[in-house]
């Protein structure tokens, strides 16, 4: 087991820092940017377009750069760390991700190129009113008509929703099971409303009523498939939450060290003292356990038991983080001019949008009497690695 | 970034893991897997049988019989050996005084002390906290003062764990009361625990069983040569060894272990007709250790790995922290499994309930120790935040 990366990794890491920093140098210019449709900035996206991150994880002959989860990882940390409100995981890993698994090559040649380049937003629409975090769909269904699909029924909350040129949607079959469609942006009988989510980024009611559809792929049942992708863009989350959560610790830190009560500064307190302290130790458990998930990626492991993990440690860790960063700054934490609440309502929509740590505890407890102990090194997560 | 081990590893782990499990008499594993008391005799044992294998002191310089393994291999060994219920190799002779005498000690005391602490034909303990000197250990009273080529010391050292079993003494003493901070005025001597002038008093523990001690110093004359490195540096090589002490720490393979087993006990015990290991909420508080320790032992992985030169990183504070956290909540799962029959801690022969369940508070009471001795853990969170986050 290997946790250094490569020098090419580095340098990605020292690119894409670069960029971010200068879309992001404060937190106001993140409180503009998402003040405004669509709530972030496609001068952003494009530089993200030019130095290849929206084709990451794409096959080069699919216009992208075909690079692993750990680049991936690296990016979403650096969002995570400046809370960048490009859809970044919402596009690339997941709607993205789900074309590179299951769409024909034409729709791959097609869509993924697109997106490498800037030129498309897709979303995932996916989440339905009643039910959460299901890897199936129940509330929009596809109906085959002649050589067509349509679809009909609501998804909501659909981030990015309203902004997308190209929807991936979910919806039930009608012999069971949860196929895969692609929904143009201007399709009949596509409504979408678009509203402000508490972190500042948006998200969509979405609303079919005989929506033409194609099938992403063959029209068949693809549950496995969103699971997986699911769990890929669950570990992504849990990056862009360790990134957050280290830029709120060290935030709180330096106020610690500066804001001045009684005379002297708030780090000779030791009862706050301890407490950033703790939240060190939080952030560190949640980064081996996000890094690890990636690794489980790369080779080719049980990525939805690792991605429960990831999930579990890093939703933990983001609510301690997240919470104590606010009381350790006072009152000024609960403002919108500071930065460090913003983290905390990003950190809480990670945690809402594809799962939270009670959600991934219970999947893990189901599972728990399997194997005596856990060998992150071995079986499941180690195809053909580790001993008995 | 990898996940595997590469071959080479895999076939250390197997090696590891057979020897262990083949080489070290299973009725003492049988007894550290229990949490049975282990005797002196099955210590030495056990000790020398790893030691004649170089598997008691891999992590020291290769000369004195170390095997200049990469920080992953010692894990695996470290790892593979509480898996297997093997007794460690007694710390304060190989992660402690061991490494010391390596680094500061003089090639006399290196011949004199290496190879039998090794082998431990010398059992050592650790003269270092008093009644006045916990956390702050600094502010150590015990004196040595100079007389002729000797040294005599007097004073009083608590804590002293397995001191009843111990051949020699290494002991933090005061040799510069004027000394203008108070870290600069001691010393490291060490001494035969059989020296006139020195007595020992066993302290009895909550959960009845005795392994720490009281000694104390009465005129105890100590000849120079037993003076280790510099007079006055002692702070120094105390501090080498509570680094080196806190290397292991996080004991994730013994944890692991406990888990298992709660797991094996939770489904022998029904509650409303099914086995409590299928009740959602114990199993769920199994999941959420479970995964917190494979979170640390990954964790552990990545601080190994960024040592250097034998400094532990600053980021092994966590691993005492979280890994002493981890190995109570361990414990406290195993009381709570066992319910009402945790009540039958000294119970003898004519009791029906199971071995497990008797030393289940017994050992939860105990393990209340390990998140206040090698630093407590309020010492390890002033040291990230002082060292880590600069407060």
């Amino acid at each position: 087991m290997d946790f250094t990366f490569d020098s090419e990794q580095n340098d990605l890491r020292e690119a894409v820092r670069g960029l971010l920093e200068r879309a992001y140098p404060d937190s106001e210019t993140r409180r503009k940017v998402a003040a405004n449709d669509p709530g972030f900035d496609e001068k952003t996206w494009a530089r993200l377009a030019e130095m290849g991150l929206l084709g990451l994880p794409f096959a080069e002959e699919h216009g992208g750069m075909g690079a692993g989860p750990i680049e991936v990882a690296l990016v979403a940390e650096e969002i995570g760390r400046v809370i960048a409100p490009e859809p970044f995981i919402e596009a690339v890993v997941l709607a993205g991700g789900l074309i590179a698994a299951v769409g024909t090559e034409e729709q791959k040649s097609e869509l993924l190129a697109a997106i490498a380049e800037g030129a498309c937003v897709p979303a995932f629409a996916h989440a339905e009113i009643g039910t959460r975090w299901s890897a199936s769909a129940s509330a929009v269904t596809a109906t085959q008509a002649g050589d067509g699909w349509t679809l009909s029924g609501v998804k909501e909350p659909v981030p990015t929703g309203a902004r997308a040129d190209v929807l991936v949607v979910s919806a039930a079959l009608a012999d069971g099971g949860t196929g895969l469609f692609v929904v143009q942006g201007d399709a009949a009988g596509l409504t979408r409303t678009g509203y402000r989510t508490h972190d500042g980024t948006r998200a969509a009611n979405v609303r079919f009523d005989g929506t033409p559809a194609t099938p992403l792929g063959a029209g068949e049942d693809r549950t496995a498939a969103i699971e997986r992708a699911l769990a890929e863009a669950r570990i992504a989350y849990s990056h862009e939450a360790i990134g957050a959560m280290d830029t709120a610790l060290r935030t709180t830190a330096e106020y610690l060290k500066t804001r001045k009560q009684f005379g002297v500064t708030l780090n000779r307190f030791q009862a706050l003292t301890f407490r950033a302290a703790d939240m060190y130790v939080s952030l560190e458990l949640a980064r081996s356990a996000a890094l690890w998930a990636s690794m489980v990626v790369d080779a080719g492991g049980d990525v939805v038991s690792a991605a429960d993990r990831a999930r579990l440690q890093t939703s933990r860790a983001g609510r301690h983080i997240g919470e104590e960063a606010i009381q350790l700054h006072g009152g000024i934490g609960v403002t919108a001019e500071y930065s460090v609440g913003h983290y905390t309502s990003r950190l809480t929509a990670i945690d809402h949008l594809l799962g939270d740590g009670d959600f991934a505890a219970a999947r893990l407890a189901r599972t728990v009497a399997d194997r005596a102990t856990v060998d992150p090194m071995g079986a499941p997560y180690a195809p053909g690695g580790g001993i008995g | 970034m990898r996940l595997q081990l590469s071959p080479e590893l895999e076939a250390f782990r197997e090696e590891m893991r057979t020897f262990f499990t083949t080489q070290v008499p299973q009725e003492i594993r049988d007894k550290v897997a229990a949490h049975r008391h282990v005797s002196k005799e099955e210590y030495v044992e056990a000790q020398r049988a790893l030691n004649a294998a170089g598997l008691a002191v891999p992590h020291w310089p290769v000369e004195w019989g170390g095997r200049d393994w990469s920080p992953l291999q010692r894990h695996i060994w470290r790892e593979e050996m509480q898996l297997a219920g093997v007794p460690e190799p007694l710390a304060f002779n190989t992660s402690m005084i061991g490494p010391v005498i390596a680094a500061f000690g003089n090639q006399e005391q290196k011949e004199r002390f290496l190879a039998k602490t090794a082998n431990l034909d010398i059992w050592w303990c650790q003269g270092f906290s008093e009644p006045d000197a916990g956390s702050d250990l600094a502010s150590l009273r015990t004196t040595a003062v100079r007389d002729g080529d000797d040294w005599i010391v007097n004073g009083q050292k608590t804590w002293t764990t397995l001191g009843q079993h111990a051949d020699w003494i290494f002991c933090l003493v005061r040799t510069d009361p004027t000394a203008e901070k108070k870290q600069r005025g001691i010393s490291m001597l060490v001494f035969p625990m059989d020296t006139p002038g020195v007595t020992l008093r066993p302290i009895e523990l909550i959960d009845g069983g005795f392994e720490v001690n009281e000694v104390f110093f009465e005129d105890v004359r100590v000849p120079d040569e037993n003076l280790i490195g510099e007079e006055n540096r002692g702070w120094d090589y105390a501090k080498f060894l509570l680094g080196n002490e806190r290397v292991g720490i996080a004991r994730v393979g013994a944890t692991k272990k406990m888990l298992s087993q709660a797991k094996d006990h939770a489904r022998e015990i029904t509650v409303d007709g099914r086995p409590l290991l299928e009740d959602p909420f114990m199993a769920r508080r199994i999941a959420e250790v479970e995964n917190e320790l494979v979170a640390l032992e990954l964790t552990a992985l990545r601080v190994v790995a960024n040592s250097a030169d034998g400094k532990p990183h600053p980021a092994s504070s966590v691993l005492k922290l979280k890994g002493s956290e981890l190995q109570q909540a361990a414990t406290e799962l195993l009381v709570d499994i066992a319910g009402p029959l945790s009540l039958a801690s000294f119970a003898d022969e004519g009791s029906d309930v199971p071995d497990w369940a008797r030393v289940a508070t017994p050992h939860y009471l105990n393990y209340r120790k390990v998140s206040i001795y090698g630093g407590s853990n309020e010492v390890q969170r002033t040291i990230i935040a002082g060292t880590i986050l600069g407060l």
